[in-house]
């Protein structure tokens, strides 16, 4: 179980295990997922689709779960702030 | 366009892989829909670097003549027909009978600090671990309530995490009386000997929980409650889970009745798993938490009775009522101390999707009044999280939800099959 995907996370190179989650890859990157309304910094809470901490945009698609998304080979993902 | 299933089952857990597999072993046309992109469910959840364990990769295999839905999600209920929507697209799944196993979802109780990042549930960091989140080297608290616990700690022991310990609120007395009730379940006794042999020198306490987490852009300390008074401790995430809740939106909106036990519906069943409603069945942790034997068994019986095969559920139900029992058990020795429901103050966000404060909704004494004033349950997971934490809170219950039943594309909410490729627009989800 050794092969890896590289995809893009805030512009950054970033290589998770085949299977993994974008909040996996994100966490590499940083703990900072989406801005809340009240302006803090907000990251992954259930990892189980449930709570919407963990929205990121994926490949220019705003408001997507990253706990619920497995990562592809050149996506592109960005924090929301 | 739309599909016809002889039966639907929704849920690839333990409970709706084994409704699938009995449906279709008698020659239905059987779909099984997840939203997840895997089969599995919460405890046999797919994990990235370890291999599952062989019941699971069994029951997975077993899904012969079996239509895997996966990451399809039920937004709405019509008339014998789910609507669901998939990365791509939306689509009407009808049904002759359709099998409820949505499993449940953690309790998640609010305190001072707990939207940090690096706060997340018990099970819930388990499972971002199991889907490759960076665990390695990293100092983790484990709190709350319940076996889960133990089962998340290992999780993330064997994914290299540095466990400060395991602090689970019940007293020392109320342990140790559950066991000893272990003698009763020998399978659950091993299972429970096996965690601990695996979690060998991680310190686990009694009658103690997190009473504050502190750091300024994400998690550096968590303050605990103990019976010898207040320890600080230093850690990089901490994984604080109370139980579990079941998830009846689903049920909810198809008219199923629910019943109450505590603070939390459920969905009501009959005997041989019938809801009220003609033609669906519910079965798993949907219809009370009562742990993976149950679900495997309830969902077999509900795939029995929803093709007919009554003689063969039959014969199932005394294992079921005995295995129900174990449930019993754990709600009665994990029961929560009355502090924990104390531990958020005036400051404390209690609805993350919004940022409304515990303050905010003193006001109110209905979901309703609260949620037009304040936007409290408003956001994106619909009263999900912060419903479900003032119903524990004593404070009123969480308000019925509206479709859709998660937030859906306005492509999928007009009932549009394929969606425009710049489609971003979702209903209810404010970011
Ligand atoms: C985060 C978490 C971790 C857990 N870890 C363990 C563990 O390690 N060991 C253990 O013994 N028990 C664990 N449990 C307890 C667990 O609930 C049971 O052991 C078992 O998984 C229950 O099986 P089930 O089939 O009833 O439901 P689940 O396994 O919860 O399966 C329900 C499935 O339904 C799907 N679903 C729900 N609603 C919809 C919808 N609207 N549309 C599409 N799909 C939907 C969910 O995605 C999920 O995959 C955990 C529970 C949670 C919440
Ligand atoms: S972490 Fe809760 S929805 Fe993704």
């Amino acid at each position: 179980m050794s092969s890896t995907v590289r995809l893009s996370v805030n512009g950054q190179a970033v290589d998770v295990p085949v299977g993994a989650s974008v909040a996996a890859a994100m966490a590499q990157v940083s703990l900072h997922f989406r801005r809340s309304v009240g302006g803090t910094s907000r990251a992954p809470l259930c990892g189980m689709g449930v709570c919407f901490e963990c929205r990121v945009r994926i490949d220019g698609v705003a408001h997507v779960r990253a706990c619920m998304t497995p990562v592809r080979e050149g996506m592109q993902v960005q924090s929301h702030d | 366009m739309t599909e016809l299933y002889d039966v639907l089952v929704v849920g690839a857990g333990p409970a709706g892989l084994a409704a699938a597999q009995a449906a279709a072993g008698q020659g239905a046309r059987v779909g099984l829909i997840d939203a997840q992109a895997r089969p599995g469910g919460q405890v046999w959840r797919h994990d990235v670097r370890r291999a599952a364990p062989r019941a699971a990769r069994e029951a997975i295999a077993h899904l012969h003549g079996v239509e895997w839905l996966a990451q399809h999600s039920v937004i709405a209920a019509e008339a014998s027909a789910l609507r669901v929507e998939t990365p791509q697209g939306s689509n009407l799944l009808a049904y002759g009978s359709l099998i409820l196993a949505t499993g449940a979802r953690e309790l998640l109780l609010p305190f001072p600090g707990w939207t940090l990042p690096g706060v997340t549930g018990a099970g819930g960091l388990q499972a971002l671990t199991k889907q490759g989140w960076p665990v390695a080297g990293k100092r983790v608290v484990i709190a709350g309530s319940g076996p889960l616990l133990l089962a998340a700690a290992a999780t993330l022991r064997a994914h290299g995490a540095r466990l400060q310990g395991i602090y689970e609120q019940a007293s020392t007395a109320t342990v140790h009386a559950f066991a000893r009730q272990l003698l009763h379940w020998p399978a659950r006794a091993v299972q429970a000997l096996g965690l601990r042999a695996r979690l060998f020198g991680v310190p686990y306490h009694f009658g103690s929980f997190v009473r504050h987490a502190h750091g300024d852009t994400a998690l550096q300390v968590v303050e605990i409650e103990t019976p010898n008074g207040t320890q600080t401790i230093d850690c990089d995430l901490l994984a604080a889970g109370y139980g579990l809740v079941p998830n009846v939106e689903l049920a909810s909106a198809l008219g199923c009745s629910l019943t109450y036990p505590g603070a939390h519906p459920q969905v009501q069943v009959d005997a041989f798993l019938r809801t009220g409603v003609a033609n669906v069945y519910a079965a798993g942790e949907a219809c009370g938490i009562g742990g993976l034997a149950v679900a495997r068994l309830e969902g077999t019986i509900a795939g029995h009775m929803a093709t007919g095969n009554t003689e063969a559920a039959t014969a199932l139900l005394p294992q079921r009522n005995q295995a129900r029992r174990f449930g019993d058990l754990l709600t009665k020795h994990f029961a929560l101390d009355p502090r924990l429901r104390k531990l958020a103050d005036q400051q404390t966000l209690i609805c993350r999707c919004e940022d409304v404060t515990l303050g905010e909704l003193d006001a109110f004494s209905d979901a309703r009044a609260a949620k037009l004033a304040t936007r409290c349950g408003m956001g994106a997971c619909q009263g999900r999280i912060c419903g479900t934490a003032l119903a524990e809170l004593g404070r009123f219950p969480r308000s019925g939800s509206r479709p859709p039943l998660f937030p859906a594309r306005l492509a999928t909410l007009a009932g549009a099959a394929t969606f425009p490729s710049s489609d971003d627009e979702y209903r209810g989800s404010r970011s």
